[in-house]
């Protein structure tokens, strides 16, 4: 056992605690899973892989692992490449989807193991285990089966086991994608509180935006291999650089357009198709004549507004309306488009609307942002990566 | 109404088994009943000689019968001799006091037409035996209905003239010595096809498809194949002028004037066995490999388990219930084996099927064939019983 110590990395002061070099990764050596990716991650930070399944999230935390080999490029902790370090010393946690609780050992066996290969004494291992069940609010669960507990039970002790040897890395693969939603949310906030109370950096994949919100300090959202922006939650939800990553975090209106002349290099005057015009924020460079997408939240778009209140100001019918508890859901067809959503919270008087009606609408040039047409990203055998990326999962 | 059909469906299903359940008590519950029976119930004697045997059962065994018993036993014998049944219980009553089989015959043919009122002169003056008690306690044994005798004799004991159980002859000490082979030769080869078939079920389950497919092709060619033509390759491979031993002088491995006996004897037995049964262990255990989840050694590995460290403590125990379920199969498939033993076991590779088979294909001795099944078939349900303890038979996965 001395012969496979596990590797301890200490900080060395100028690194930052993990960083992914233009990593590459293919399964087959045509199609790349992750693509150029640079990350940079710092310590105790809380950062969410988010992406659609087969966007290359969970294939970055293979290779963090080391389950799989990077095909090229490096990661680094501390400034230190690991890649030829094993998995099994790189002393990192991980909680796996389906928990991957041991079933044929107690929930304390369970914890222990880590502590037993690293060669932990009895007393010192029970009291580390004590305490790591203590943290997930799971005391005395010791002498249970995995089987015999719930699958929010389950989670917290796969969690209990991925912190119970204190890494300085804790990676989880969508964790809460077993659980309903009552529960999932209860667990989010667990994370959230686990994290705050130790001192670790936590890598989280999700395929869940909101998970995503809720947990992290910064967000990467991933397709198809490439990191398409990485900021804040807050920043990629009032900020969001690219058309997909606005779609993706929350619900988004897209419209297209072509822009006809731009004021102060900010707001720009776009034409939708017919004789509508819109102004906009303009978040990347724009040219008379260019072809835009415009994005607008729905919650940002008010019904019956006060007259000149808004330069967004058009006529809407009203397709469809969804009660949602604490908001309303509108279906209009406006600008010629159809589907255009708008979300009006749930108060008093928020006035009636019924479907059919005709009613005006109206958004502030500020809260609607015209981004660059981006170039398509090519990747030819999409489908293939998701395949791959399923099956490396199951 | 809705009360019937509830009835009806639960039935319905049952009813479909109906032919194997007909099937079953017809072709094994039957036949097993009566080999049962057979063990310990033998009314040839007590039929043929019911009179002499009642009269026997009030005997004390101590001085000569008294004249009416000799009485009965000579109106019994003409009947026999009528019949031509009497050289059956001659058989019958030598295999409790020996070399007592010809004073039947030779009673019977003289005996006929004897009028006298003492019977006794008149039939020791035929044989002497008749005189000797041994022979008179072995009808009066003979002519017991119910008996262990068979039992006993199945684990080498016998009843003493006192009526005390004792151990037979060292000389006719056969049968204890074949439990203990079979025991042996049943765990050696349980064992080897644990060690040769759970590294083929983990290469058949951790292999890419084709080539897992390719493999199983590989153990399951063998187990279609007739277990008689497999048995003879064996013979033809495993002789002293056969591929193995040539291949073995030709790599210098073994010189030429010592070629390996590796046929007719235990060795033999063991590798044809061995070969046989594995598929028993590789299928089980394979349907157990495949379906434990790759994440558990990604978990181990994450934890810091080394691969044999994560082998052992998380990939071993969740496969056992698929290897225990091949060896369960193997060793008791192992306790009846028959026809390779016959066939490439020599004298020492037999087992005690071939015994049972012996006794009753041809030393027509039914009774004590039955009571050595009997007891094979009770040490197989007593090792289920300790196995469904040990390890659970519903954990079993058995393909």
């Amino acid at each position: 056992m001395h012969t496979d110590e596990i590797v301890q990395i200490s900080d060395s002061g100028s690194h930052p605690h993990i960083e992914f070099e233009h990593v590459y990764k293919s399964y087959d050596n045509e199609t790349q899973v992750v693509c150029d990716l640079n990350l940079k991650i710092e310590e105790n930070e809380f950062l969410t892989l988010l992406g659609p399944s087969g966007s290359g999230k969970t294939t970055c935390l293979m290779l963090l692992a080391g389950f799989e080999p990077i095909s090229s490029g490096s990661i680094k902790i501390f400034g230190q490449p690991i890649q030829d370090i094993l998995p099994h010393k790189r002393n990192i946690g991980m909680v796996f989807q389906n928990y991957a609780l041991f079933p044929h050992m107690s929930v304390g066996k369970n914890l222990e193991f880590p502590l037993e290969v690293r060669g932990v004494n009895k007393s010192q291992r029970e009291e580390q285990v004590r305490r790591a069940l203590e943290l997930v609010q799971l005391g005395g669960f010791e002498n249970r089966r995995p089987s015999q507990l719930s699958g929010g039970q389950q989670q917290r002790v796969a969690i209990a086991r991925a912190l119970v040897y204190e890494p300085s890395i804790v990676l989880m693969d969508e964790p809460l994608g077993a659980l309903d939603r009552r529960l999932r949310e209860e667990m989010q906030y667990e994370i959230r509180r686990l994290h705050q109370q130790l001192e670790v950096t936590m890598i989280y994949v999700t395929h869940d935006q909101q998970e995503a919100m809720v947990l992290s300090d910064r967000v990467a959202v991933f397709q198809d291999g490439l990191v398409q922006q990485i900021a804040s939650p807050e920043t990629l939800y009032e900020e969001p650089g690219r058309v997909f990553v606005s779609s993706f975090i929350g619900d988004n209106n897209v419209l297209f357009g072509v822009v006809k002349e731009i004021e102060d290099n900010e707001i720009c005057h776009v034409d939708l198709d017919g004789d509508n015009r819109v102004q906009a924020l303009a978040v990347t460079h724009h040219n008379p004549g260019d072809e835009v997408w415009l994005t607008i939240r729905p919650e940002r778009v008010s019904i019956r507004p006060e007259k000149d209140v808004y330069t967004n100001d058009f006529l809407a019918s009203v397709n469809d309306v969804v009660f949602m508890g604490d908001h309303l859901r509108l279906n209009v067809t406006t600008c010629g488009i159809r589907d255009f959503i708008i979300k009006i919270p749930n108060i008093v008087g928020h006035g009636g609307v019924l479907p059919g009606d005709e009613i005006r609408i109206g958004w502030a040039a500020l809260d609607c942002r015209a981004i660059a047409r981006e170039p398509e990203i090519v990747i030819q055998n999409k489908k293939e990566i998701q395949q791959n990326e399923e099956k490396f999962i199951s | 109404m809705l009360a019937r059909h509830d009835r009806n469906s639960r039935f319905r299903p049952i009813s479909l088994a109906l032919p194997l359940v007909a099937f079953i008590v017809i072709t094994f519950l039957m036949p097993l009943g009566n080999m049962i029976k057979e063990s310990f119930y033998d009314a040839e004697v007590a039929d043929a000689l019911p009179r002499t045997i009642r009269l026997l059962n009030d005997w004390d065994g101590v001085e000569l019968p008294a004249e009416e018993v000799y009485r009965a036993i000579a109106t019994e014998i003409v009947v026999l001799q009528e019949n031509r049944t009497i050289g059956r219980i001659g058989i019958r009553v030598n295999r409790v006091v020996s070399g007592t089989r010809s004073v039947w015959g030779k009673t019977a043919r003289r005996i006929k037409g004897i009028e006298t009122d003492d019977m006794i002169t008149a039939m020791v003056g035929i044989d002497e035996r008749w005189s000797d008690l041994a022979l008179w306690q072995g009808i009066k044994k003979a002519g017991q209905r119910y008996s262990a005798k068979n039992y006993l004799h199945a684990v080498d004991l016998t009843r003493g003239d006192d009526g005390a159980i004792v151990r037979v002859d060292e000389k006719q000490r056969v049968y204890n010595t074949l439990y203990r082979r079979t025991l042996y030769v049943a765990t050696a080869v349980t064992l080897l096809c644990l060690v040769i078939g759970y590294p083929i079920a983990y290469a058949i389950a951790h292999t890419p498809p084709i080539l897992s497919k390719i493999l199983l092709l590989c153990v399951l060619v063998p187990f279609w194949t007739s277990l008689l033509a497999r048995a003879t390759s064996w013979l033809v491979l495993l002789q002293s002028q056969g591929v193995v031993n040539d291949l073995l002088v030709w790599f210098g491995i073994v010189p030429d004037d010592g070629r390996l006996s590796l046929i007719r004897n235990m060795t033999g037995t063991l590798i044809a066995m061995t070969q046989n049964l594995l598929p028993f262990v590789v299928l089980p255990t394979y349907a157990v490999l495949s379906s434990i989840p790759p994440t558990y050694m990604r978990a181990a590995a994450s934890l810091g388990a080394n691969p044999v460290q994560a082998f052992v403590r998380v990939y071993w125990p969740q496969s056992l219930p698929g290897a225990a379920s091949g060896c369960l199969l193997v060793f008791i498939l192992s306790i009846g084996f028959f026809i390779t033993p016959a066939i490439v076991g020599g004298t020492d590779g037999q087992l005690i099927s071939n015994m049972i088979d012996y006794q009753i294909n041809r030393a027509n001795n039914w009774g004590l064939g039955a009571a050595i099944s009997v007891i094979v078939l009770l040490s197989v349900l007593i090792l289920y019983v300790v196995f469904d303890r040990w390890v659970g038979v519903d954990r079993l996965k058995l393909s």
